[in-house]
């Protein structure tokens, strides 16, 4: 079954494959996971095709730093709905390494923490399927913020009033 | 990309908001903190109709219930309401005795951390609940789960003559940038600030996972001290300097780097181990302080920069009410007693001429500590209208305060407070006890302690020893979670499961202040009935022991626990 996403705001069919769905020789769009893009780096750069790399909450994103204009995607994994520390990696990959390709949460995510990813740089979620009709709504669940944050990919310029 | 609107305290909504009201000092929300909280509601009524209806988990719900203070307890839902650094309104406490009037059982519960708690709303009408505190500029927002909590400070901010400077305009600076902080919603832990403008440190900030300490620096330039890693529970710790001096423009972004290195490093593995105080434990001070400080050099100059104008806009919000020219006198000559020991106990020196502060104590030796029903709320608040320019402060020892009485007015004000039974002339002495809600109310307590504190003060009911004793602090928590803070009594009691019998271990030598220290534990814990006898041998050992105008505390301090431990455990005790 296709994969469906929220990205920029609209559901959309998954183009991105992982190792385990496509072939490592093709050309489709190929996430990794960080260890996969560390061990075989070379292999990976001479495929050609466009890149995602998936982080693992204890992943520092400075791991990804010198390489990461080779990349259209990141996505960070929520494994539990405790998980936390993919907003910070969010941030830092928006704020201080600038990285404007698609930020991409993933796992136990839902339409009640898109808020929050959105302001820290998140554009692209992988929600379940009985989520994802009514999560554009949540872009909308606070009208200001107090605090400084990155907000690159929401549409509405919330906080121009 | 957006910009951050800290319109709140940029002078969007200009600041003659604050001095058109009857009512100074305490701020007020401008447009877009109105909306906020609004919002907050309709997001939470949303949540919880969906979880009524089973489309939201109850895993889901958890994390999001408890982020508006929703515990589900023992016998009902809990609600944690917010009351920031401790002020309230008058309008706002009526509407605490509203709610607990219509939604509650006719009481609420003040806590040690500036919040009040019901214990009996049914889960369908907390989104009306929170509507209703909405109104009047009040919320549950990040009262419990892993976030941010309430910001606490000092009770006495703005009237103490030992004060550098008010706190509370950094109190709401900081309660503004940490709600729905994108970054810091699903922490490893829950994460608490103190701030306190005294050197006499009445908001427990040593036992904060970051305390705040206004300071100046080394050109007399305002700023703060900063402390991490101060926390009770299983492990208490006593907090640590991590800067000595921070300048004042620099209060968010170096909070934030604090906790942008907490949240990344901080353990999630095990929730015993997930506090600030384990990490900085476990990295060591120093090497803590070198990782705050890196990512706090690259992010002090960007957008969290504190202008001069908007501490000044803030500080607008709390400039002092109207007082009189008056001169200082003493009430209490020529009155009875029984006045005499309320206005010694129960007021405290105010920094302007002709005012005191009056506590409103919430000890009565009837009713657990902290409680109060809705008449006496409602009652409080009419005083504090008549009396305290309609503000009503609540301390971190479960007490409220009026912080603005006229010293010639204390004596009407005790009459009416007398017939409320919310004058026990008790303040700073034993039976002033901090005392959590234990096992009748709460669903991770092991042992009653609001039947402990009914024993103590049942066997403790002589006002001359009491007074005899002077000050001290006796704490008192149902389980190791140490909401009542029992490391840092004087005197603590912990409640411990024993084969499913009720047991209370006891330490001595505990400290809340500028001077915090961890209690020792005495020697084995003892049984329910045997705590007031346990406590009464304690109490002997220092009357005999201690040096003239000695504290039970420096004795403790001076003479180790050896003598009072041989004490206790000489004999049994008498049944």
């Amino acid at each position: 079954m296709p994969r469906r996403l929220l990205r920029d705001g609209e559901i959309v069919v998954d183009d991105w494959r992982t190792l385990n769905e496509t072939e490592a020789d093709g050309h489709s769009p190929l996430m990794l996971t960080l260890d996969q893009w560390l061990t075989e780096r070379e292999r990976w750069i001479a495929r050609g095709g466009r890149l995602g790399v998936i982080l693992a909450p204890q992943h520092k994103v400075e791991m990804l730093a010198a390489d990461l204009a080779r990349f259209s995607l990141v996505a960070a994994a929520f494994p539990g709905p405790s998980e936390g520390r993919g907003y910070t990696q969010g941030r830092l990959l928006r704020e201080r390494w600038l990285f404007s390709g698609e930020l991409r949460a993933t796992g136990a995510i839902g339409r009640d923490q898109i808020f929050f990813l959105a302001r820290c740089g998140f554009n692209s979620f992988e929600l379940p399927d009985a989520e994802i009709e009514n999560a554009a709504a949540a872009f909308a669940t606070f009208s200001a913020a107090y605090q400084p944050s990155n907000d690159a990919g929401l549409a509405a310029p919330l906080l121009h009033r | 990309m957006l910009q951050a609107v800290m319109r709140s305290y940029t002078g969007v909504i200009s600041s003659p908001v604050a001095r058109q009201l009857k009512y100074a000092a305490m701020y007020r929300y401008d447009v877009i903190d109105k909306a906020l909280v609004n919002e907050r509601v309709a997001q939470f009524r949303d949540q919880t109709r969906r979880f009524l209806a089973g489309e939201l988990g109850e895993d889901e719900f958890r994390h999001l219930r408890l982020r508006n203070g929703l515990y589900i307890q023992r016998h009902a839902p809990m609600l944690r309401v917010a009351i920031p650094y401790g002020l309230l309104s008058s309008r706002q406490l009526r509407t605490l005795a509203d709610i607990a009037r219509r939604y509650d059982r006719g009481y609420g519960h003040f806590t040690t951390r500036q919040n009040i708690q019901y214990n009996w709303p049914a889960l369908e009408t907390v989104p009306d609940i929170l509507a209703e505190l909405a109104a009047v500029e009040m919320h549950a927002i990040q009262t419990s789960g892993n976030c941010i909590r309430n910001t606490t400070s000092d009770h006495l901010a703005g009237v103490t003559p030992d004060e550098l400077e008010d706190p509370r305009p950094y109190c709401e600076i900081i309660r503004q940038w940490s709600s729905f902080h994108p970054e810091f919603t699903y922490l490893p832990r829950k994460f608490k600030i103190a701030v306190t403008g005294s050197p006499k440190d009445r908001a427990a900030s040593l036992i904060h996972d970051v305390g705040v300490h206004m300071v100046r620096g080394p050109g007399g330039d305002p700023g703060f001290e900063i402390l991490a890693g101060g926390g009770l529970g299983r492990t208490p710790v006593i907090g640590h300097v991590v800067r000595e001096f921070l300048p004042r423009e620099h209060l968010l972004s170096y909070l934030e780097a604090v906790l942008r290195i907490y949240n990344r490093e901080g353990r999630r593995d095990n929730l015993t181990k997930a506090r600030i105080k384990i990490l900085v434990k476990s990295v060591g001070v120093e090497e803590f302080k070198k990782r705050v400080e890196a990512e706090w050099e690259l992010i002090k100059d960007a957008g969290l920069r504190i202008t001069e104008a908007q501490v000044a806009h803030m500080q607008s919000f709390f400039n002092p009410p109207a007082y009189r020219s008056l001169q200082d006198s003493d009430p209490a000559a020529g009155r009875d007693t029984a006045f005499r020991a309320w206005y010694r106990y129960n007021t405290a020196e105010h920094k302007v001429p002709g005012y005191r502060v009056v506590y409103v104590s919430l000890k009565s030796p009837d009713v657990a500590p902290g409680d109060a029903t809705e008449a006496q709320m409602e009652l409080i608040a009419d005083l504090a209208d008549r009396y305290s320019f309609g503000e009503v402060r609540v301390t971190h020892t479960q007490n409220l305060l009026f912080a603005d009485v006229e010293q010639e007015r204390a004596f009407e004000l005790w009459q009416a407070l007398v017939d409320a039974k919310l004058a026990t002339p008790n303040i700073g002495t034993l039976t002033d006890m901090i005392c959590c809600p234990g096992l009748d109310f709460c669903s991770l307590a092991n042992a009653g302690s609001i039947d402990v504190a009914k024993l103590i003060n049942e066997r403790f009911d002589d006002y001359d020893y009491v007074y005899d004793l002077g000050e001290l602090d006796l704490k008192m928590s149902g389980c190791m979670n140490a909401c009542g803070h029992h490391h840092v009594g004087n005197i603590g009691i912990l409640g411990v499961d024993k084969g499913g019998a009720e047991w209370y271990q006891i330490t001595i030598g505990g400290a809340a202040g500028a001077d915090a220290s961890l209690g020792t534990v005495i020697g084995p814990s003892v049984a329910k009935a045997d705590v007031p006898e346990t406590l009464a041998r304690l109490l002997d050992v220092y009357v005999e022991r201690r040096l003239p105008e000695e504290r039970f505390l420096d004795t403790v301090r001076r003479l180790g626990v050896q003598p009072f431990k041989e004490r206790v455990y000489a004999a049994p005790a008498a049944a």
